[in-house]
């Protein structure tokens, strides 16, 4: 098997200002599947085609942004060795026991210095996607349930020390660094997209001096039409907008991005080339970030630098 | 019914329905350069200081609203809603985009 060590990522854990108007959003205009809520009054979430038992969850706060970001590993051992290598490269890790999420395995949690949590785990409940093992159909209803896309693809965190973190997702939990904006100086990167597979990203940074911010969590759509039917029922559901339908020139991805009703910024994503570990990096220079945030338009929207949660 | 809304120190007055939000008000005037960011009292870009007249507010992101802003009434322009005509100083970000003139924006 050649996809070993960190799998995907597995959930984020995102904060709202009122439960019952996100879950609203979450469910009936981004067309998620809740599949449960716990003592704590956290809700539950999946893409209709994830097997798992949720990859986003929502919980009331007094401030939106982002609790923390999940990955799979692919086995206890894994999970064991990796949180073995995180402590030998100086991070203090916690066990959070199976069963704090619902339907969820036990998870190794840690802080970035860029201030995120950061959380691997090896076992999640598997519910299926409605769809049976065998002889199995190629989509249910659940795809035309509002936007109704079919994975959590990635997340862009926003928060100091891009470098370290960069050290971090490569020398211990076996990233490799698919492309990077240079700051305006060349002699650092802005921003970072890493991937732990062959998706063009699995997670991506940006330097900014607050630490633990949420740029966007991001979701995947199986085409660029399903984009544009994203942005009708956007408008349809008068969802804030804020860049797109477009093609970013950093990972070559269609996207919209877009606020849910707490400020927390959500993109809906298709396409992207598919990288090779062997590959070089693609460099983007700071001048040329315009186009590498959106190709056609070339142009650095302002809330894409300054509006995090 | 709508009320007015004055921004202190610009001369800026516009018209704002009860259930529109100062921010989407304001950002109807068309003023180029307003920072119209999130719009769900998330991410703290609007922030105004209401110095007159009655209003609601729906949830704001604490992170950018501390117990002093409360008090003083600093608050995020896209979770205030009018209850009569108010007066509002625009503080933080959008005071160099709505008090300077177009010109030199
Ligand atoms: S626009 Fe983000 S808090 Fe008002
Ligand atoms: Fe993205």
């Amino acid at each position: 098997m050649a996809l070993t060590g960190v799998l995907r990522p597995g959930h984020a854990q995102v904060r709202v200002l009122d439960l019952e108007e996100s879950v609203r959003f979450y469910r009936d205009v981004l067309g998620l599947v809740e599949t449960g809520r716990d003592a704590q009054g956290r809700v539950y979430f999946k893409c209709w085609d994830e097997r798992d038992h949720n990859s986003y969850v929502i919980r009331e706060a007094d401030r939106a942004g982002i609790d923390f970001f999940g990955f799979r590993v692919l086995d206890q051992a894994t999970l064991d060795r990796l949180d073995a290598d995180l402590k030998a490269y100086g991070l203090a890790t916690e066990r959070i026991p199976a069963g704090e999420m619902l339907g969820t395995g036990e998870r190794v949690r840690f802080t970035l210095p860029s201030g995120h949590v950061i959380e691997l785990y090896a076992d999640k409940h598997k519910v299926g996607n409605g769809i049976p093992l065998v002889n199995p159909a190629p989509w249910s209803k659940a795809r035309d349930h509002g936007i109704a896309p079919v994975r959590l693809d990635h997340a862009l965190l926003y928060g100091p020390n891009v470098a370290e973190v960069h050290k971090i997702f490569t020398e211990v939990l076996g990233f490799y660094l698919v492309e990077r904006v240079l700051t305006p100086d060349g002699q650092g990167n802005a921003a970072i997209w890493l991937s732990c597979g062959q998706k063009v990203h699995d997670i991506a940074f940006a330097e900014y001096p607050e630490p633990g911010k949420l740029h966007h969590c991001s979701f995947l759509m199986e085409s660029w039409d399903q984009v544009l039917r994203a942005g009708d029922i956007m408008s349809m559901n008068q969802v804030a907008v804020d860049i797109g339908p477009t093609r970013h020139g950093v990972t070559r991805g269609c996207t919209i991005y877009a606020w849910d009703p707490s400020g927390n910024r959500f993109e809906t994503f298709f396409g992207g080339h598919l990288p090779y570990p062997d590959y070089e990096t693609l460099t983007w220079t700071f001048d040329n970030f315009g186009q590498g945030l959106d190709y056609p338009q070339r142009k650095l929207h302002e809330t894409f630098l300054t509006v995090v949660s | 019914m709508t009320h007015t809304v004055s921004i202190e120190d610009s001369g800026v007055r516009y018209a704002c329905a009860p259930q529109e939000s100062l921010l989407s008000g304001l950002h109807r005037l068309g003023l180029r350069g307003i920072p119209v960011g999130c719009r769900g009292g998330g991410c703290g870009v609007c922030k105004v200081e209401i110095t007159g007249g009655e209003f609601s507010t729906r949830a704001m992101s604490r992170d950018h609203v501390s117990d002093d802003d409360l008090a003083q009434r600093r608050l995020l322009a896209c979770r205030v809603y009018p209850s009569s005509d108010l007066s509002v100083k625009v503080i933080g970000k959008l005071q160099k985009k709505v008090c300077t003139p177009a010109a030199d924006r």
